[in-house]
Order: structure tokens, then C-alpha cells, then sequence
């Protein structure tokens, strides 16, 4: 028997699990994936969660429910990888073999790398709504706050859908608006980039929101330090930022064991061929998800199309042929811009976001850098999908390129 | 392509005045795009970092931002900061004729 071992089954790790139990011959190969937590997270759910839209109840769903009964799940974290003796170690101690692995362990925000983050202030002025904890607590935070400065930050790239802070900018000026309030909030968005929106098509096109909505930009802001008492941020060069609230995005890093195994680079993450998603230098170990240092974005499209390039290269290599390199880094994300409207963005590694129509050229229905109440509507379809359609690894009707079809230069 | 001169040698650049043919970066080519961005003089400390995003662009095919600048140039984040002010993983690439670290939006 030989054995697909999968680390991690959160978006990406379940997707291909679910499609190799299908392809692969069950005489022939076992697949296992490993993951301790016993319920599965919509992450994407986590931006609405602080705003009241959301209950938890409807953004978990028990693991089991997520994975075909073939796939045989460890409920530990892992280890170790030894990837000489092709053996994966667990937190019990007990260790599994592996014919073929998949790392596909994810990205978590890491308070802990910012001097003050998680002082007296986390989680009473200073909160994440990157993990369900988090988004819960500044769901009562925000219920609580009726006026003063609001400000959120980017700590460092990368992170896992970087749009989601600006979304969440748009957001709570929808919040305080509808309250009557938004006049005694001052909302200031801090980033380490030279701007909110650093592609030139996108600025140009959506510049405009962040003045529409009344929303301070603070460019090269790289944050140092964080005091939740005195209410202070302050930047390697200096500078200093004060709030009330405070909403950040920490520093991301990839799986501890990784760095343990001597796998990872600066921030944990796998160096990973950028086209066949092979685990660089090492043979047998493919990589998928937010544990790459691909230079895509971390969002779980880019998981979704780099699974279509994943499961070919894995049944690939169980038939002795050599590996193609076809993931062109594409991703396709909603951004919520706040009043039941949302833009989509459309883009891979070689070409910035382009106006257009997606994914049929004309028709849409979705329109590409450009807010509409369809594109608001997907964004909230798109977790019945993900549950019902995405998970299982059913074919999704777009294609896995990106497609210049329906774009257009301005 | 819009091109720009920099110690005598005429490049191209992009819309943001990153050159787009590394491999015709000079020093002497960087030292006349760090006057222009508001860098004066390049010292040692300067040309570690330099050197190493240079190196690693190649090796990685894409430009390193400020922690992988400090953990490989071995450049401390306080000291990077006061070598390339404000954005170092922007402006180091600007000095070191490698493509600006890309962002999705």
C-alpha cells in the first residue's frame, strides 16, 4: 500500500484530498490527511463576523462532514518532516510514512513577533479578526464603540487575503453610518505599502473610494511596537500612530513544524516552484495554499486553481511522468466595498487586476474593478459553493488560467 | 518604455522609474538613483543590502521586502530603516534595479 499524505485540511489540504481519493486506485493508495482541529473554518466569513452579519454556528462545519469517508484523517498536528527518510512525525510521537506528501498546513497571524501586541491592550483596544476568537471579541468591541479613532494596520506582507483589511475599512464606515455615528469616528487605514492600492489600474479606478468614505491612508507605516494602553502605534522610522481601536493584521507566518524540519524560509513558509508547485529541492513533497512562498496571493481561489495544477502534477507523478508547470498564479476575489456592493478583481502573476467583465466576456455577470450589487450577491453565494461544491472538489465552470477574454487595458 | 539617464547610461524604466533591464544596473548607476531618491551617499551597511537584493531577486525571482532584507543581509530592522527611510523594500529595489515588491490591489 502506498501512501498520499496531505498536512493540513483546511481549504486547499480538503480539496485535494477529496479529488486523489477519487483518482487514485484505493487497492493501490491510502490517503491520509492530517489536521488536529475537528472542525473546519470558513475564513472568508471572518470579515463580516465583527459587523453582527454573521453568526459562528454558520462559518464551522464539523470535519468529518468536509472529507469523503476514504480519506483516513489523523486528528494531530505534525511534528516533523524528515523528508530523507520520507517520514512524517506526529505530536504523538507516532510517525507516518509517506510515498507522496502535500503540505498544505496554512498561514496563522503571529501577535507574538510585534513587541507590545499581545500586552495589556490585546483584545481589549487592540483585536484580530483573522481567527474566529478574535472577530468574535471585536464583534462586542465594535457593539461598544460609538465614537473616537478607529485604526487599522497591516503589520508586514505577506498576509492571507490582502484585502481584506481595506475591506474592512469600507465596511465600518457602512457600520457607522447606518448607526448615525460615523460623523464621531475617525477611521485610518495604516499600511507598510506606498498605498492603499499599489497597482496603478486599480488606484486610478478606486482611489476615489477611500475619500468618498472619509478614509485616512497612512503609506509606508511599517509598525514596530504597539501600546493597547496609551492607544499608540509607532514605526521602525519613528513615527506614530494614536487610536482607540485598534484592528490589526499581525505578521503571518507559515506552520511551526516546518521551521522545526528545517523546511521553511524567514517566516516559515516553503520555497515552492512557482509553476508545478513542487517543494523546491526536495522530491516527492509538493506544496499547496498559504504554506507556499509562491508570489501569489494568499486566498483560497489561488488554492482552488492551484489545486487543478496539483492534483495533475500528484497523478503525474504516481504514473512516473514528468511534472508541468501550469498554475499561472491566478486569483479572483470579491472586495466587500461596504452598502450591499463589492468589486472583483481578477489577476495572476504576470498581469495587475484589468476592468472587464468575468467570467463571460459581455455578459459577466460580474464586473471586474468596477462596485456592484452583483458582485456583493457572489461574494454571499459563494459560501454555499464553497461548502457544497469547492470542498468536495467538484468541477468549478471556470477555467484555471487566468483569461484575457472579457479585459480590457483602460 | 520611458527611459531615464543615470551616470551617463541611458535605461529603460517602468511607469514608477524601476528599471526594467536589471541586468545594465551598474554601481555607479545605483548611486545616481539613490541621490535621486533622497538617499545621498552609500556606505557599507548600504551596499550589504544592496548586494543581497540583488542576489536573492535572482535566486528567488522575486524582490525581497524588509525582514528577508534583514535575516539575509544580516542589517538590522532599525538600521534598514535609517539606510533606506520610509519604504526600504521599495526603495532598496528602486537601488538595486530589481522590480518593486508586488502587491495584488
Amino acid at each position: 500500500m502506498k501512501n498520499l499524505v496531505i498536512l493540513g485540511a483546511g481549504t486547499a489540504g480538503t480539496m485535494v484530498a477529496n479529488r486523489m481519493v477519487r483518482s487514485l486506485d484505493e487497492r493501490a493508495w491510502r490517503v491520509t490527511v492530517v489536521d488536529p482541529e475537528v472542525t473546519h473554518l470558513y475564513q472568508p466569513g471572518l470579515l463580516f463576523l465583527p459587523f453582527g452579519n454573521r453568526e459562528e454556528g454558520e462559518l464551522v462545519r464539523p470535519r468529518g462532514r468536509t472529507l469523503d469517508p476514504r480519506v483516513v484523517w489523523r486528528t494531530n498536528a505534525v511534528w516533523a518532516v524528515d523528508t530523507a527518510a520520507r517520514t512524517v512525525t506526529l505530536d504523538d510521537d507516532s510517525a507516518v510514512a509517506y510515498d507522496l506528501l502535500v503540505i498544505a498546513t496554512g498561514s496563522s497571524i503571529r501577535p507574538d513577533l510585534t513587541e507590545g501586541m499581545l500586552g495589556d491592550g490585546w483584545q481589549r483596544s487592540v483585536f484580530d479578526f483573522y481567527t474566529l476568537d478574535g472577530a468574535v471579541k471585536l464583534r462586542e468591541a465594535l457593539g461598544n464603540f460609538s465614537g473616537g479613532r478607529l485604526l487599522i494596520n497591516i503589520v508586514e506582507m505577506p498576509i492571507k487575503c490582502p484585502v481584506a483589511p481595506l475591506e474592512f475599512a469600507f465596511l465600518a464606515d457602512a457600520f457607522f453610518k447606518e448607526r448615525g455615528v460615523r460623523s464621531g469616528v475617525e477611521i485610518t487605514f495604516a499600511t507598510p505599502l506606498d498605498g492603499a492600492f499599489t497597482r496603478p489600474i486599480a488606484s486610478q479606478r478606486l482611489g476615489h473610494l477611500l475619500e468618498e468614505k472619509g478614509i485616512k491612508v497612512e503609506r509606508e507605516f511599517a509598525c514596530g511596537q504597539v501600546d493597547g494602553t496609551a492607544g499608540k502605534l509607532t514605526s521602525f522610522d519613528g513615527r506614530s500612530l494614536d487610536f482607540d481601536l485598534l484592528v490589526t493584521v499581525p505578521t503571518h507566518s507559515g506552520a511551526e513544524f516546518a521551521t522545526r524540519s528545517g523546511l521553511g524560509n524567514e517566516l516559515g513558509f516553503i520555497p515552492t516552484e512557482k509553476h508545478s508547485l513542487a517543494a523546491k529541492g526536495l522530491e516527492r513533497v509538493f506544496v499547496i495554499g498559504d504554506a507556499t512562498d509562491v508570489p501569489a496571493s494568499k486566498a483560497g481561489s489561488v488554492a482552488h486553481f492551484e489545486a487543478e495544477t496539483l492534483v495533475e502534477n500528484l497523478e503525474r507523478a504516481v504514473a512516473g511522468k514528468a511534472l508541468l508547470d501550469t498554475f499561472d498564479g491566478h486569483a479572483n476575489c470579491f472586495v466587500e466595498t461596504g452598502d450591499g456592493k463589492a468589486l472583483l478583481i481578477d489577476f495572476n502573476y504576470d498581469t495587475e487586476p484589468l476592468p472587464g467583465t468575468y467570467p463571460i466576456p459581455g455578459v459577466g455577470p460580474f464586473s471586474l474593478l468596477e462596485e456592484s450589487r452583483v458582485n456583493h450577491q457572489g461574494k454571499l453565494a459563494f459560501r454555499w459553493i464553497y461548502w457544497n461544491g469547492l470542498l468536495p472538489g467538484k468541477p468549478i465552470p471556470v477555467p484555471a488560467h487566468m483569461s484575457m477574454l472579457g479585459k480590457h487595458q483602460p | 518604455m520611458p527611459t531615464k539617464t543615470y551616470a551617463g547610461v541611458t535605461l529603460e524604466v517602468d511607469a514608477e522609474g524601476f528599471l526594467t533591464q536589471s541586468s545594465l544596473w551598474t554601481r555607479d548607476v545605483a548611486a545616481a538613483i539613490a541621490v535621486e531618491a533622497g538617499v545621498p551617499t552609500l556606505g557599507e551597511k548600504h551596499w550589504k543590502v544592496i548586494d543581497f537584493a540583488r542576489s536573492d531577486t535572482a535566486a528567488q525571482g522575486q524582490s525581497p521586502g524588509p525582514r528577508r532584507i534583514v535575516v539575509g543581509s544580516g542589517v538590522s530592522m532599525k538600521d534598514l530603516y535609517e539606510l533606506f527611510p520610509k519604504g526600504p523594500g521599495k526603495l532598496v529595489a528602486r537601488v538595486a534595479g530589481v522590480p518593486k515588491p508586488k502587491a495584488c490591489l
